[in-house]
């Protein structure tokens, strides 16, 4: 007799890292960290990779983007990766970075400085309370959820009905509270330098909270939340921890976009910019901090790249119904991450981990 | 408020129920037998608006009203394959693991978006349609297009046949029991694995049928049309209970209404929001949503 069951995948659990022993990462980074923080001395053209040398200020936009993408996918790796939350509502925590910095800075004479902290606290507080009534609820109700509240701000911020945030045009970035460094082509490399900051903290911060013992329910709530509950702890708590904190880290990240693109625009408030979001975790890798900044990195890179080559002409002699798709950036990644799910779910960082287990067994 | 103008809104929210509720029912069915959120869905509504603005200026047939039976019935077939190639092609592969596959939805639908945006830009495209979609007629004072009663009446139709379908075919039977327990169809010996094919692709071909609808109401199709409008779509299966088709359509007119009214009179936006909120409120008060079983 044949019964179907629903028998365990390996595809889902097999793909997550075993719980680890004290590791290298943090020195890696802290290493890679260095590495990225030098590229504005280093005059070396890179040619194909990126027009012009690697400290052209072209170049490290494209850098400065590919990293606050890093952070905030890791922001979201906390959520799906480790607690296994899957919100489609990231965006709105981004957005809230992104246009309450620029508002707070364009009708206050706060300082950058200032008005980031205070930013993330309402962003922080905003969570809390948005994330306790979408925890009421799990799985895809959850994701439901979030994604509604996400585009609550997105049809705010469009339709505009107070008149501050600019509606579809945007708002360009307050810059006479900025400071001076902050401002110019000439000085994208102290954007670049903020940029990066913001992904060693995120990494740094995201590396601390899933290796403490909160970390670790977060990990048990992934697995099996109703197995947490039956120990005796209430996965509640923790799950709201974890939103809240990814929510803040996202906050942060476009507070720091806000400076890379110099001003707000409502597309990082749509679900289309959460999608993206997703995109570039799993295509890194879920599960691994290091693999979901990797994945931000590369999505940001080829998002900026794509359509300049486009416009370079690579794809001319391609017949029309090629060419067309092929000069939108997100065509290429969306069926990238496709074929990454379906072949190579661990995405990037399981693929480098394959090579770097095949090699070592040599 | 005059008589005149709540007509017309009623009428138009009536018609966004109705498109609101072609995107939800399959969602919900979706959701109900296979524990898959389906964000590709509004690929299938998108994908059904560009197959009728396809048909309609692309194709040499003189009469207008014959050339939208020829788009209906194309983004029929169309929305038909498409959800089933989805599910075959993509959900299959990767049974058993829900997220993976709710995210590979997620990726299907950023390039079906993207690929529909190469080749046909991001401008909206408009398409001639047959004169009685142009025609006003007179109810109660009050000059209501016959195109937002006609959405009002295809979603009517569609949603008893669905419902008639679910009720009196063996297929439909599966599908119910499914829904309401999976494991149990299982091990009686029927293999719920060909409904899951069948769901999808019946929710394709309400969303292409939406498709067409929503192209000729919001004046023009776009590549992000279907996923606006599936945001408010994932509002109305929460707020009517998942797997529930009834409540699907119940909310569908709730949200439709409460949307159309509150924004003509507190301003653009603001229904939207009020929207947002009435599914915080059923969550708070009734997490299963209004004709949802038992909570999950």
């Amino acid at each position: 007799m044949s019964l179907q069951t629903d028998a365990p995948t390996t595809a889902d659990s097999a793909s997550l890292p075993v719980p680890s022993r004290p590791s290298r990462l943090p020195w890696v980074v802290v290493g890679i960290g260095l590495v990225f923080a030098v590229l504005p001395f280093v005059d070396v053209p890179l040619p194909g990779v990126f027009v012009g040398e690697l400290s052209a200020p072209g170049t490290l936009q494209i850098l400065a983007i590919g990293l606050v993408f890093a952070g905030l996918a890791m922001s979201y790796d906390l959520l799906l990766g480790y607690t296994g939350l899957l919100s489609l509502g990231h965006a709105l925590y981004f957005a809230l970075g992104v246009y309450g910095t620029n508002l707070l800075l364009l009708h206050t004479d706060l300082h950058y400085a200032v008005a980031v902290p205070l930013v993330l606290i309402g962003v922080g507080l905003v969570a809390t309370v948005l994330g306790s009534i979408a925890l009421r609820v799990r799985g895809v109700a959850f994701a439901m959820v979030t994604l509604a509240f996400a585009e609550a701000l997105h049809v705010v911020v469009e339709a505009d009905p107070l008149s501050i945030s600019g509606g579809e045009e945007g708002l360009p970035l307050g810059s006479e509270s900025i400071p001076d460094i902050f401002v110019g082509v000439v000085n994208v490399r102290w954007v670049y330098w903020v940029a990066l900051a913001f992904a060693l903290a995120a990494f740094f911060i995201c590396w601390r909270a899933v290796n403490s013992r909160a970390g670790r329910v977060w990990q048990a709530v992934r697995e099996n939340e109703d197995r947490v509950e039956l120990l005796g702890l209430v996965p509640f708590g923790f799950k709201l921890q974890a939103f809240t904190i990814a929510s803040v880290l996202a906050g942060a990240g476009g507070a720091v976009y806000l400076l890379v693109i110099r001003g707000a625009n409502p597309q990082v408030a749509s679900v289309l910019f959460t999608l993206n979001v997703i995109v570039m975790v799993v295509l890194g890798g879920l599960g691994r901090l290091w693999g979901a900044a990797l994945g931000g990195l590369v999505f940001g890179y080829l998002s900026m790249r794509l359509p300049g080559l486009a416009r370079a002409g690579v794809f001319e002699r391609l017949p029309d119904w090629l060419e067309g798709p092929l000069t939108e950036p997100l065509f290429i990644l969306g069926t990238l991450f496709v074929i990454l799910v379906l072949f190579a779910p661990g995405g990037l960082a399981s693929l480098i981990e394959r090579l770097g287990a095949s090699k070592g067994r040599r | 408020m005059s008589l005149e103008v709540f007509v017309l809104l009623a009428v138009t929210g009536l018609g966004l129920a109705g498109l609101y509720f072609l995107l939800a029912s399959g969602l919900s069915l979706i959701f109900g037998l296979m524990d898959v959120l389906n964000v590709a869905h509004g690929l299938f509504f998108t994908v059904g608006g560009y197959a009728a603005w396809l048909v309609m200026t692309r194709v040499g047939v003189a009469s207008v009203g014959l050339r939208f039976a020829i788009a209906l019935l194309v983004a029929t077939v169309a929305g038909l394959l498409i959800g089933a190639v989805v599910e075959r092609g993509f959900i299959r592969p990767l049974y058993g693991d829900h997220v993976t596959q709710i995210l590979i939805t997620a990726g299907i639908s950023i390039a079906g978006v993207a690929l529909l945006g190469g080749w046909f830009t991001y401008d909206p495209q408009t398409f001639p349609v047959p004169e009685v979609f142009r025609m006003v007629i007179n109810v109660a004072g009050a000059r209501i297009p016959l195109s937002r009663l006609i959405t009002v009446g295809s979603s009517l139709v569609l949603l008893f046949a669905l419902l008639a379908f679910l009720r009196y075919t063996r297929h439909g039977l599966i599908i119910r029991a499914g829904v309401e327990n999976r494991a149990m169809v299982q091990a009686l010996g029927i293999d719920v694995q060909r409904s899951f094919t069948l769901v999808f692709a019946i929710g394709g071909l309400l969303a292409a049928i939406g498709g067409v609808l929503g192209a000729v109401f919001f004046a023009g199709v776009t590549p992000e049309i279907g996923l606006n409008n599936l945001i408010f779509a994932f509002i109305v299966v929460v707020i009517g209970g998942l797997g529930s088709v009834s409540g699907t359509a119940l909310a569908a007119v709730i949200v439709g209404l409460t949307q159309q009214f509150v924004n003509f009179f507190a301003g653009a936006g603001v229904g939207d929001l009020t929207v947002v909120a009435l599914l915080a409120i059923t969550l708070l008060i009734r997490p299963q949503g209004l004709l949802g079983g038992v909570p999950r």
